[in-house]
């Protein structure tokens, strides 16, 4: 295949490029998990409050989330901070703290969700077999609690690394950037390095995200009971 | 620096126009997505042999990618081998591709829940079988697939926000236009904001209601 342009993917160079930008995105991903799934714990267990102002608050924060897209937090709170703060903040700084702030709010409403799930007698067995209200959650609770969570919070994880991709729209350099760059910078040799690297992002994408989400449905059927 | 309600007023025609693109993508994109989504689980549901592996993959492929890489590749890859579709069409295209699979999902959670002694009772009234799945199957597997069917909807709706990437005027270029245009940053935004609240709350609410209205199936539960 003298002409087809697959050479384009066969540059180590071109490759190893192609790698730090898919890096780019995924830090910036992982890093919003992280702080989504430990603020996303404490979220959930706020938002199981009996208190109606605190639960209010709560729902209306996530549901903000849920009815606005995330391109357009993106965009609020990008060049929203050019006018509250008066300088042009990074755009991966915005991206992981729009991810995360979305992140949580989705994470939380998976932790209510499971929390409320658990039988009150569970509680009550705990109880009444002498458990102190820590042990209980210790032992009774939060191990019932986090099977319930796992399989939605892993897919969550998909959603996030899947919205990352819009990160583009903000500036920062990733995958889609360097893909754009390499095929500029060969478009006179090479007239289909847009079918390849495009190709390739997309491949690279699914490979990332399918064994997530296939983890996720694993573990979805390996606990539910 | 107040709020300038000349520019919001002045600019309204704009994000008219674009609020019209947005609905109209979302609209066909949407209802392509229900159709691909409804053939697509019917051929799992029957085990169809190779249709059924394909539409497997095709499934795994949508739901693992993101639209704006799906755009990309539709819209400055593809050209290369040939096919070159327009931008609206690639977006409708694109949304579709993505839709399709999240769709065939919902709908095959629905077609699961439908138990096998309805089935058996088609058969033994001497249905076939498209008559089995027009008045037996489907309408019970719609029933249960609706709240899982509208969030898709809303989904899809949301997702619509990148088309802009293929040079599409949407309300997020529009935004970003006047505000590199004019720096009235606050109203832009605000501007854009309100116009995904008048495009999404009225659905959310309708949704709400159709599930209401879908929920005939639950007998027996």
């Amino acid at each position: 295949m003298p002409n087809s342009g697959f050479s384009v993917l066969l540059s180590v160079n071109n490759m190893r490029r192609l790698m730090i930008g898919l890096g780019g995105t995924l830090e910036i991903a992982l890093l919003s998990v992280a702080i989504s799934v430990v603020a996303g714990l404490f979220y959930g267990l706020l938002m199981t409050s009996k208190n109606r102002v605190i639960y209010g608050i709560c729902r209306v924060y996530l549901e903000a989330f849920r009815i606005v897209p995330m391109l357009v937090w993106l965009f609020l709170l990008f060049f929203g901070s050019a006018i509250a703060f008066g300088t042009n903040l990074d755009g991966f700084f915005v991206s992981v703290v729009a991810f995360s702030m979305w992140g949580t709010a989705e994470m939380g409403d998976i932790v209510r969700g499971s929390l409320i799930s658990i039988p009150q007698h569970q509680r009550q067995s705990g109880e009444a077999l002498g458990l102190s209200f820590w042990q209980t959650q210790r032992f009774i609770i939060i191990p019932q609690a986090l099977r319930r969570i796992a399989p939605s919070a892993i897919n969550l994880i998909t959603r996030m690394v899947k919205t990352t991709s819009l990160v583009v729209f903000v500036g920062v350099t990733e995958i889609l950037r360097v893909g754009k760059q390499i095929i500029e910078f060969n478009m006179m040799t090479n007239p289909m390095a847009s079918f390849w690297i495009y190709g390739f992002i997309f491949a690279a994408y699914f490979m990332v995200c399918y064994p997530i989400s296939k983890l996720s449905k694993k573990l979805e059927a390996k606990w539910s009971y | 620096m107040g709020f300038d309600w000349e520019f919001v007023v002045s600019v309204m025609p704009i994000y008219g126009a674009a609020i019209l693109l947005t609905i109209k993508i979302a609209v066909l994109g949407t209802l392509l997505s229900l159709l691909v989504g409804a053939v697509c689980s019917l051929l799992l549901y029957y085990r169809v042999k190779v249709a059924g592996s394909l539409v497997k993959g095709y499934i795994e492929l949508s739901r693992n990618t993101p639209l704006v890489i799906q755009l990309f590749f539709l819209y400055y890859g593809l050209p290369k081998l040939g096919i070159m579709l327009p931008n609206e069409v690639c977006a409708i295209f694109g949304l579709t591709f993505l839709g399709g699979g999240y769709m065939a999902e919902s709908f095959r959670s629905g077609l699961d829940a439908v138990s096998s002694v309805q089935l058996d009772l088609g058969l033994s009234i001497g249905l076939n079988t498209f008559q089995m799945i027009r008045f037996v199957v489907f309408p019970q597997a719609l029933s249960v697939a609706m709240p899982s069917l509208g969030a898709n909807c809303v989904f899809l709706i949301k997702e619509t926000s990148v088309v802009s990437i293929i040079a599409l005027r949407d309300l997020m270029s529009v935004t970003k236009e006047l505000i590199g245009m004019y720096y009235n940053t606050v109203e832009s935004l605000l501007l854009l904001v309100v116009c995904y609240l008048l495009i999404l709350l009225p659905v959310s609410f309708l949704l709400i209601f159709l599930e209401r209205r879908f929920r005939y199936a639950e007998f027996g539960v």
